[in-house]
């Protein structure tokens, strides 16, 4: 079938096209040439100068802070919310609840950020790490809702009726039941949260202010003002990072597409 | 008495179901009520009060913010930001649905490794993807010098900092996003009526315009959703390799926010983001309102690594 030799060529194509920009990325962050184009001899000199930089220092130490705590937090919410979701289906409140965590999926991060960032002034708060966590922990509540909730529909709640017949306590439920079957998907939501909080950008340059910088921040700045070549090497060190949370989160649920 | 005891039982044990709703759903519910759905009104008011020179917002009413924007000299920006956007989608549809339809026809067993193929670029910061662009099409980076060196580009063709950096660089982020949906719907699809379509004289291309696109038809509905709406309020892309001409809708929002510090113009050209953007998703919705729970599915699954 010709479409089949079309569709895998355009298929090869998108795949070069994927991995091309990485692929440079990783190269470059080993050349000793400080703006690329030639490849000038393997070095790890971007390497130390990036762990010699306390600013980046500083921004992964934030970054990392303010992912545990929207983490945390979403993760809770998100939790509750799910349960909510599923249990009371058919109420009307519920039919609002949903539009309400579904909604912040499809607004682009811009106008999340500058609304927030309305709010904020308007109420007069300070804009620094705490502005910025309570950021997070509004667009990641919504995606941890529904890999939650997606665990749930899965869920038999008769379990729970007949551990209970057959004299399980609350804790016991808890501790044999929900804990083992919830838990994947409640801690891939939670790395879920991780993750996106990590990634983002364009919400926490909007409601960040001094002492908040996070490390999607730090390289923004590092590209205007001309790129240094230690952006490279902290890429690198970044992509390492989000691999490792995300090998985790896939091994976390078996879940498939 | 005893029906009067069992009908205040029930009402017990309803109002007891209702507070056990109402503190389950409130700490959601309140939180992006709060943080969310009144912030998203908020945009909407704060484009009518008056400018404090500070930076802030002063407790006057004026249209002048609200009639700037619909000034002459942000139809320029609106435009380019709503053919980048069309163009990116047109794009993402015309690589994505081949690359969905070759993974469909795949062996089950390997068909979740080419996914994931196509998600791991996903696994990378946001801003680190466009790094990664500005650092390929670098004037002196490879990709340009070795161009050159071939002949196939002249000497004075620059790849950064236009416009077509921007929907590329779109292009790169938003595919894997429009992959996933079509590819889950081409996944449900049954190959067999492209077989009957040819058997009964269609050609390779008619069959698949004719009977494989209206089959999966949501798919390309949510594809175009997931990707649309994003490029729309598209900011850090065109910033950092858009260069002057490549500015879009979020870069005069950001500029307006922070470089001007006036809040009230920055609400009101949000605000006038946020209508374009109720545009496709009202049309879209109305259409199928199936799609919502596919648009989650794709979000969910591509937005992140953990599914």
């Amino acid at each position: 079938m010709r479409t089949r030799y079309t569709s895998l060529i355009v298929a090869l194509f998108v795949m070069a096209f994927m991995y091309l920009p990485i692929v440079t990325l990783i190269a470059q962050s080993f050349n000793a040439s400080r703006y690329g184009g030639r490849w000038m001899g393997f070095s790890l000199k971007w390497y130390e100068a990036l762990f010699r930089d306390s600013a980046v220092i500083n921004a992964t130490v934030n970054t990392l802070a303010i992912a545990c705590a929207a983490t945390i937090f979403s993760t809770i919410l998100g939790t509750c919310a799910a349960w909510a979701l599923n249990k009371y289906r058919r109420s009307k409140l519920q039919s609002v609840h949903y539009a309400l965590v579904y909604a912040p999926l499809i607004v682009p991060d811009v106008l999340m950020g500058i609304s927030l960032l309305l709010l904020f002034v308007s109420m007069k708060v300070q804009l620094g790490m705490l502005t910025v966590i309570i950021a997070h922990i509004t667009f990641c509540v919504s995606f941890v809702t529904f890999t939650v909730l997606a665990r749930l529909q899965d869920f038999d709640f008769n379990i729970l009726n007949a551990a209970q017949d057959l004299g399980a306590g609350n804790f016991r439920i808890f501790a044999k039941i929900l804990l083992p079957l919830l838990g994947p998907g409640i801690a891939a939501g939670a790395m879920m949260a991780f993750t996106l909080s990590m990634d983002d950008f364009v919400v926490t340059f909007f409601v960040g202010g001094p002492g908040s910088t996070t490390l999607p921040v730090k390289v923004y700045s590092m590209m205007k003002h001309g790129a240094p070549a230690i952006i490279n090497a902290l890429s690198v060190v970044f992509m390492a990072l989000t691999f490792t949370v995300a090998i985790i989160g896939q091994f976390c649920t078996k879940r498939k597409f | 008495m005893n029906g009067f005891q069992t009908q205040t039982g029930a009402r017990a044990a309803y109002n007891g179901r209702k507070l056990s709703e109402y503190l389950l759903t409130a700490p959601s519910f309140l939180w992006l009520t709060l943080f969310f759905a009144i912030p998203s009104v908020l945009v909407f008011a704060i484009a009518f009060r008056t400018a404090d020179p500070s930076g802030g917002i002063d407790a006057g009413w004026t249209l002048a913010s609200v009639e700037s924007v619909l000034k002459n000299a942000y139809l320029g920006v609106l435009w380019r930001t709503v053919w980048v956007s069309c163009a990116v989608t047109a794009i993402c549809l015309a690589l994505g649905i081949p690359v969905g339809y070759w993974i469909a026809l795949q062996n089950p067993k390997y068909r979740y490794w080419l996914l994931l193929v196509v998600i791991i670029p996903l696994w990378t910061n946001f801003l680190i993807r466009i790094f990664a662009w500005r650092v390929l099409l670098h004037p002196d980076g490879f990709l340009r010098q070795s161009l050159v060196a071939l002949g196939i580009v002249p000497d004075d063709v620059f790849f950064l900092n236009n416009i077509g950096a921007v929907i590329v660089v779109t292009v790169y982020t938003c595919l894997p996003f429009a992959i996933l949906p079509i590819y889950a719907a081409a996944e449900k699809f049954d190959f067999s009526l492209l077989e009957a379509a040819r058997d009964l004289g269609a050609s390779r291309f008619c069959a698949f315009r004719r009977i494989f696109l209206p089959g999966i038809r949501r798919g390309i509905f949510t594809a175009t959703l997931v990707v649309l709406i994003p490029a729309l309020g598209s900011y850090a892309i065109p910033d950092l390799v858009g260069g002057v001409d490549g500015e879009m809708l979020g870069n005069k929002i950001a500029a307006k926010a922070s470089a001007y510090r006036n809040l009230p113009e920055a609400a009101a050209l949000a605000a006038f983001l946020s209508i374009i953007i109720t545009l496709p998703v009202l049309l879209f919705l109305l259409k199928q309102k199936r799609i919502i729970r596919s648009v989650v599915a794709a979000r969910r699954s591509a937005g992140d690594s953990t599914k």
